[in-house]
């Protein structure tokens, strides 16, 4: 069963796994406030500051979509596809306080029917791949709208 | 203009694009030597050679100044090469005239070429977990067509634009195409069998994203008091501005391969405005230089990696406003024939993409249009072209054409 396998990210220090909670862990420029994600550790992209001292901070758990679309077709390695595939969506969110948009798969029962310029999201942690003895997780966006892909729109 | 800031094409050629599974050397040698002909002179006459870098075919592809210049024999010419993804071709021409305008050499040769595996460009192998372009495939199974798709999705919901309008700039540019005979695909389709192809990434269908093909393609330019001299004076068509420009913060378009885009929070709380999109500021930044603006413009070629995409182009590289671009399409404004047409090559949907080539594919068609030399496909009395290209990372391509 999945429920015995070990629960690890897919990569190390880009999200928390609270359950409840969960969210990206970003960098704030402690000179100008810029962020980034991921993480930036010794330079901030504002070319008016030369900061060099970031905090980690988890960044806003809730967006906006800025667009959206769908993969039908298995994406290449180093992507780890199910087998059979099962197509996902994509989406690109923004987030209102720090001024960005950042991409991520949809939760898996999303279409891009469910879906617009607009809708509100919320990250969620989910299972991106899985082996013999663990799964893989990485951040998704899910419809803040409960139930079954409904549209926030 | 200011002539001082341009140099003179003399030569183009190109090796057809395809998917032929030679080595990528045979493509460029043979774009070299066509454009050798082409202006009149031979490879010893060359004093600089300037490469346009593939990643995809080991070290020859990463020296590929040297390798091209091996290939048409060691001759002692100075030699440069450039990687900048899509953009390497217009890098590697910026090079090459950034060594005439400086008077450190008369004549250079520009060469991009390359061979492309099947399907999705996948990133480089190994496990690179420092490298975002590894990443975004991994954590993301964001392909190149991801990033395509959420743009045209964005077209559809800002600006009204329709699964049909995507699949009428297939049909135009595949039109062009069948006439030209270094593009990979020569047939017309139709509008039903664009709208009819599989569905790749919502709302984007097969026949709307391009292909990755094999091909070369080169220029020999000159000094214009060189082509004076190699009686070319009144003739050639000149190179007065090349753009290769790089992003300005905050880049507030998300962009491959990236995950994110830059936060826009410095900027506001600076009561910054926010100045031009990347890709806008890319042909303009061409025309500062050339002293000219898009209304001088008579016929463009851009990056159609998407056929959404190309409609993105019509308003960043200035024919029309935001918005407008659907309309300025079905109007057939941009068409063959129409007011100012775009991608008369066919554009990538006719080419597929042959990353290093494919930037100097571009000025090859522009210069045989300036001639009058593109038969079945000819901008009747076209003086200005430009084309406007991008690069993964944030590299800028447009180069002015003009006669």
């Amino acid at each position: 069963m999945a429920a015995t396998k070990t629960r690890v990210p897919a990569v190390e220090g880009w999200f928390t796994t609270d359950a409840g909670a969960p969210a990206l862990l970003g960098s704030r420029c402690r000179s100008c406030g810029t962020y980034a994600f991921p993480r930036e550790t010794f330079f901030c992209r504002n070319p008016r500051c030369e900061g060099t001292e970031f905090d980690e901070v988890p960044l806003s758990r809730r967006g906006r979509v800025w667009s959206y679309t769908d993969a039908r077709y298995t994406p290449p390695a180093p992507y780890v596809a199910a087998d059979p595939y099962v197509p996902f969506c994509i989406a690109a969110v923004e987030l209102a306080e720090e001024k960005m948009v950042v991409m991520g798969q949809m939760v898996p029962e999303v279409t891009v029917d469910d879906l617009a310029v607009g809708t509100e999201v919320e990250l969620v942690v989910d299972v991106l791949y899985e082996d013999d003895d663990h799964q893989y997780l990485v951040w998704k966006w899910r419809p803040v709208t409960v139930g079954s892909g409904g549209s926030g729109a | 203009m200011p002539d001082d800031r341009a140099v003179a094409v003399l030569g183009v050629g190109m090796h057809p694009w395809g998917k032929w599974g030679r080595n990528f050397v045979e493509y460029g040698l043979a774009a070299a030597r066509h454009a050798l002909a082409d202006a009149g002179l031979s490879w010893t006459d060359v004093q600089f050679v300037s490469g346009a870098d593939t990643i995809r075919n080991g070290y020859p592809g990463f020296i590929s100044g040297a390798t091209f210049a091996q290939a048409l024999g060691w001759s002692g010419a100075r030699v440069s090469s450039a990687y900048a993804a899509c953009a390497s071709g217009a890098t590697a021409i910026a090079a090459a005239r950034a060594q005439i305008l400086a008077g450190l050499c008369d004549v250079a040769l520009v060469v991009g070429a390359d061979t492309t595996p099947k399907g999705f460009f996948a990133p480089v192998g190994g496990e690179r977990r420092d490298d975002p372009d590894w990443l975004r495939f991994h954590l993301l199974g964001a392909t190149n067509p991801t990033y395509f798709a959420l743009y045209a999705r964005r077209r559809m919901e800002l600006f009204g634009a329709t699964e049909d309008d995507f699949a009428a700039v297939k049909v135009k540019n595949a039109r062009a195409g069948a006439a030209n005979p270094n593009a990979r695909y020569r047939q017309e389709v139709s509008a039903e069998e664009v709208l009819a192809s599989p569905m790749v990434a919502d709302p984007l269908r097969l026949l709307e994203i391009c292909a990755t093909s094999d091909g070369g393609a080169a220029l020999v330019l000159s000094s214009t008091d060189f082509a004076r001299r190699h009686g070319r004076g009144d003739t050639a068509v000149s190179i007065p501005a090349v753009s290769t420009v790089t992003p300005r913060f905050p880049q507030t378009v998300i962009e491959m391969p990236n995950f994110a885009t830059d936060s826009a929070v410095a900027a506001a709380a600076a009561g910054a405005v926010d100045g031009p999109a990347f890709r806008r500021s890319i042909a303009f930044a061409a025309y500062e230089e050339a002293g000219i603006g898009p209304e001088d413009v008579d016929v463009a070629e851009v990056y159609d990696l998407s056929s959404a995409l190309e409609l993105d182009w019509y308003e960043d590289v200035g024919l029309c406003k935001e918005g407008e671009a659907e309309r300025l399409l079905r109007d057939g404004d941009t068409a063959l024939g129409g007011r100012i047409p775009v991608n008369p090559s066919g554009g990538l949907s006719s080419f597929g993409e042959a990353i290093p080539a494919q930037a100097i594919a571009q000025v090859c068609e522009l210069v045989w249009q300036l001639r009058g030399q593109a038969a079945g496909r000819q901008v009747e009395g076209a003086r200005v072209g430009v084309t406007a290209n991008q690069g993964l990372f944030g590299h800028g391509s447009s180069v002015v054409v003009t006669r």
